[in-house]
């Protein structure tokens, strides 16, 4: 580093608002050639919306950005792409009803005169996975392919693009141990050719082994970027969070002999098979595993969101195997959906008259009369402030809430009703480090009152310190079930691949 | 005795392979074979004089109008839409023609050729006003494809009523018909030929060009096309300009066929080429669909309109059956979607 080289990208002062969130506050952001730069952040930092910038998905609110210090505006993917950035999103990009072959050449397509040249795509699309190591048919329907495969043709498809600057957004979510070395393989080639890479991730130890420098984000900040030599695992963490860490997680007192209340026995559907799992009363249970490891599809399946093949599944020694959604909602049972703005909430209602249908089954609420107004108007009221909701959000169009404040008005529905037991799907997916605080004590507060807890979640740290019991998802099975000291992340982390290892 | 003993070894494994087979047709071609082969069988069975060289051409003839109009519904289908404006396209496309016509041979009473070329080009001007309409709404604002084509359908058959008062528009020039209804060449009727070229055109470019690629996309994910850098806005726009041309293109060949501009020349032609394209396995989610398909998608409802008359079912039935067979194409569409997909 003796002269200062001009930056492939520079980013400065750059701000992106939606329609109630800020969701990137004056951020700077600088990538070298032959340089790996991760992001490192909590969801809803505002990592995705920098790198949504940085491809063209939508333009800055203010700020400006060169490219090897030349201004640039773009006003769409395909204008980021002529500069030579390719991006791969954790959402992926492909067209399920297309062939691999057709879409890693999407957009691109090799021509023959005015005909796109079939025979030279599929030729070089075969030589591409081979240059990768990849074993894919590049003929297959995206559709049909596993999520792992498809992550490879999603990042085959971003090699090819030849870009200058390739930008991952959580690649290795969905890949085994082996399928990483393969990624990491690729990325060290690509630097060693001069390209830039902007890398996202959570996992510390993983990008340790090929990042250069990181970059903090936190609530759309910058907080920091450091060489990866001073980037300790605390360090970062705290650059995360803003406190010290661990203290976000509350301790949840735990009873002596929890009763069973809910069970899957033997329960197959689809690729998942012989799924044995016991709800107890008071404790709070967390499910972890990777992204399509079917550990969300289980409990869909139990709650009758999905077709059951076979098992069965009892709620208080009743056998409940194959009960339509509603009835077991009514029997007590809350199911929070990982997806609050597809499947949780009416994002064109009010937070107010999202929680009335969370009451809409009280017999206080409803009389002959019909619905009580009033009534109704209490109880959300006193939802609010259990759930922490200000006031003046409770009359906001939820969709134009930001991702916290939608996601206490999605616990806020568990509340309307007395449930035995509740499961969280991702409960805390893409929401700022005060209102997790909050959730967090709500989730204590309903294990401690007795009440049965699932916590279905990604994010590890949340999974392994919210549990009394911890159960492990790998393709389909459970791999682990680990209890007290038991959990931590190396025992948790070799049970997410166990079934790879079995296989090979 | 050996072929039996080896049929039933294979029967006996886990995976029937005559099963396989009927499996895999499902998949790739949907409902369309069985059904193809159903109607053979029973208008076979039921009217002797069905099966003949003389009827199937005849049915490949009429035909025509259908294949022209389901290839253009299918550009639209495919980027998941529909288009419900085909019938007043062609509507349009025959009461413009056909007054273009007729002010034109006052001015040129001796120039046929040129008074043909100004109706037609009138008739297509109509049907682009129609597509551009329907394009600009759904790519630039957003409309629903189903309010902005019934809207579109309902304001264009408004002014075709408008502009003829109801009546049909007559004294078109004898050239007209004689070539673009009943001409041939090399012995082919002239709307059979115009139908084969549009067929190995849209072949062309749904399975060779960018635009065919582009289209597709969209329809299976419009966010992964837009991520891919694809002007999804532009291709949707061109998907219904062309879908207008193709109706444009049967409701000349239609106005000719019937010597005269008329208002309700494609009065049942939306759900008809809406029913061809859904039975021979276009998705209606989109992303999904084949030119070779939905031609014989096309044969196929005519054939059963054809077969029907023949056994001399009412009209009043056939809009029965013809209703009920495309909810159980789109039943059977929905699970072969699922089939196709595999895991969720």
């Amino acid at each position: 580093m003796t002269e200062r080289k001009v930056p492939l990208v520079a980013m400065s002062q750059v701000t992106r608002r939606f329609p109630g969130v800020l969701a990137l506050d004056h951020v700077d952001f600088e990538l070298l050639a032959g340089e790996v730069h991760v992001l490192f952040g909590e969801n809803g930092a505002g990592k995705s919306t920098l790198i949504s910038i940085l491809s063209g998905v939508y333009p800055p609110s203010s700020g400006r950005m060169t490219i090897d210090g030349e201004a640039v505006a773009f006003s769409s993917v395909s204008d980021a792409r002529e500069r030579g950035i390719a991006a791969v999103f954790q959402e992926f990009s492909l067209v399920p009803t297309l062939s691999v072959a057709k879409n890693i050449f999407l957009g691109s397509e090799p021509m023959a005169g005015p005909f796109i040249d079939h025979a030279r795509m599929e030729r070089e699309a075969r030589a591409l996975f081979e240059r990768l190591r990849f074993d894919i048919d590049v003929r297959a329907t995206v559709g049909s392919l596993s999520r792992a495969q498809q992550q490879m043709t999603e990042l085959a498809k971003a090699v090819h693009a030849e870009a200058r600057i390739l930008i991952l957004d959580e690649p290795t979510a969905s890949l085994t141990e082996h399928e990483t070395a393969t990624l990491f393989r690729i990325v060290g080639e690509a630097r060693a050719r001069g390209v830039g890479i902007v890398y996202i991730s959570h996992r510390i130890q993983e990008f340790a082994q090929i990042a250069d420098r990181v970059t903090v984000l936190r609530d759309g900040r910058h907080i920091g970027t450091v060489p990866i030599a001073e980037a300790t695992h605390k360090r970062l963490v705290e650059m995360m969070t803003g406190r010290a860490s661990g203290d976000i997680y509350p301790a949840i007192r735990r009873p002596e002999a929890p009763a069973t209340v809910m069970a899957l026995r033997g329960l197959s559907a689809g690729t998942l098979r012989d799924i044995d799992i016991e709800i107890r009363a008071g404790e709070v249970l967390s499910v972890a595993g990777l992204v399509g490891s079917g550990k969300s599809r289980a409990f869909r399946v139990a709650l009758g969101l999905l077709p059951i093949s076979g098992g069965r599944v009892m709620l208080r020694n009743r056998d409940v195997t194959g009960w339509p959604t509603r009835k077991l909602l009514r029997e007590g049972v809350f199911y929070l959906p990982p997806d609050r703005k597809a499947e949780g909430l009416m994002l064109s209602a009010t937070a107010r008259q999202n929680l009335n249908l969370g009451l809409l089954f009280r017999s206080d609420v409803s009389g002959a009369g019909g619905l009580s107004r009033s009534r109704m108007r209490v109880l959300t009221d006193g939802i609010a402030r259990q759930v922490d909701l200000t006031e003046a959000f409770m009359e906001r169009l939820t969709g134009n809430l930001s991702g916290g404040n939608q996601q206490k008005a999605l616990f806020g529905k568990g509340f309307g009703q007395d449930y035995d037991i509740y499961i969280f799907d991702e409960p805390t997916v893409g929401v700022d480090i005060g209102t997790r605080a909050v959730l967090y004590r709500l989730i204590r507060d309903i294990a401690e009152a007795g009440k049965a807890v699932v916590v279905i979640s990604s994010d590890l740290p949340e999974a392994m310190n919210l549990a009394h019991r911890l159960v492990v998802f790998a393709n389909g099975r459970v791999s682990a079930e680990l209890t007290g000291d038991a959990i931590n992340e190396s025992t948790v982390l070799k049970a997410f691949f166990a079934m790879d290892e079995v296989a090979a | 005795m050996t072929v039996r003993a080896q049929t039933l070894g294979e029967a006996g494994r886990p995976a029937a392979s005559p099963l396989r087979i009927v499996t895999l047709l499902f998949l790739r071609a949907g409902v369309l074979p069985f059904f193809l082969v159903a109607a053979l069988v029973i208008f076979s069975i039921a009217a002797p004089h069905f099966c003949t060289v003389q009827n199937l051409t005849d049915v490949a003839r009429q035909s025509v109008y259908l294949v022209l109009v389901s290839l253009g519904q299918m550009l639209v289908l495919i980027t998941g839409g529909f288009d419900l404006s085909v019938g007043t396209a062609i509507a349009l496309t025959s009461v413009v023609s056909a007054t273009v016509m007729v002010a034109a041979h006052g001015v040129f009473p001796h120039a046929e050729g040129l008074v043909i070329a100004l109706g037609l080009l009138g008739g297509l001007c109509a049907a682009l006003v129609i597509g551009v309409a329907n394009g600009i709404g759904v790519s630039v604002f957003g409309v629903s494809p189903f309010i902005m084509t019934l809207g579109v359908q309902s304001v264009g058959a408004g002014i075709a009523l408008f502009l003829t008062g109801g009546v049909p528009i007559g004294n078109l020039p004898d050239a007209f018909g004689d070539i673009l209804g009943f001409g041939r060449i090399a012995g082919i009727p002239v709307p059979v030929l115009v139908a084969l070229v549009a067929m190995i055109v849209m072949w062309v470019v749904m399975n060779r060009m960018r635009m065919g690629a582009q289209i597709y996309a969209v329809g299976g994910n419009v966010k992964a096309a837009h991520l891919s850098g694809i002007h999804t806005g532009r291709t949707l726009f061109i998907a219904y300009l062309a879908c207008a041309v193709l109706a444009s293109i049967a409701g000349m060949l239609l106005t000719a066929r019937v010597n005269s501009g008329e208002t309700d020349l494609g009065s049942s032609i939306a759900l008809q080429s809406i029913a061809a394209c859904v039975i021979a396995g276009v998705s209606l989610r989109g992303g999904i669909g084949r030119v070779e398909s939905v031609v014989l998608g096309a044969f196929f409802i005519t054939l059963v309109q054809n077969g029907m008359d023949v056994m001399q079912v009412g009209s009043y039935m056939q809009m029965v059956l013809l209703g009920s067979l495309l909810i159980v194409a789109v039943i059977v569409d929905q699970l072969r979607y699922r089939m196709l997909l595999g895991r969720s």
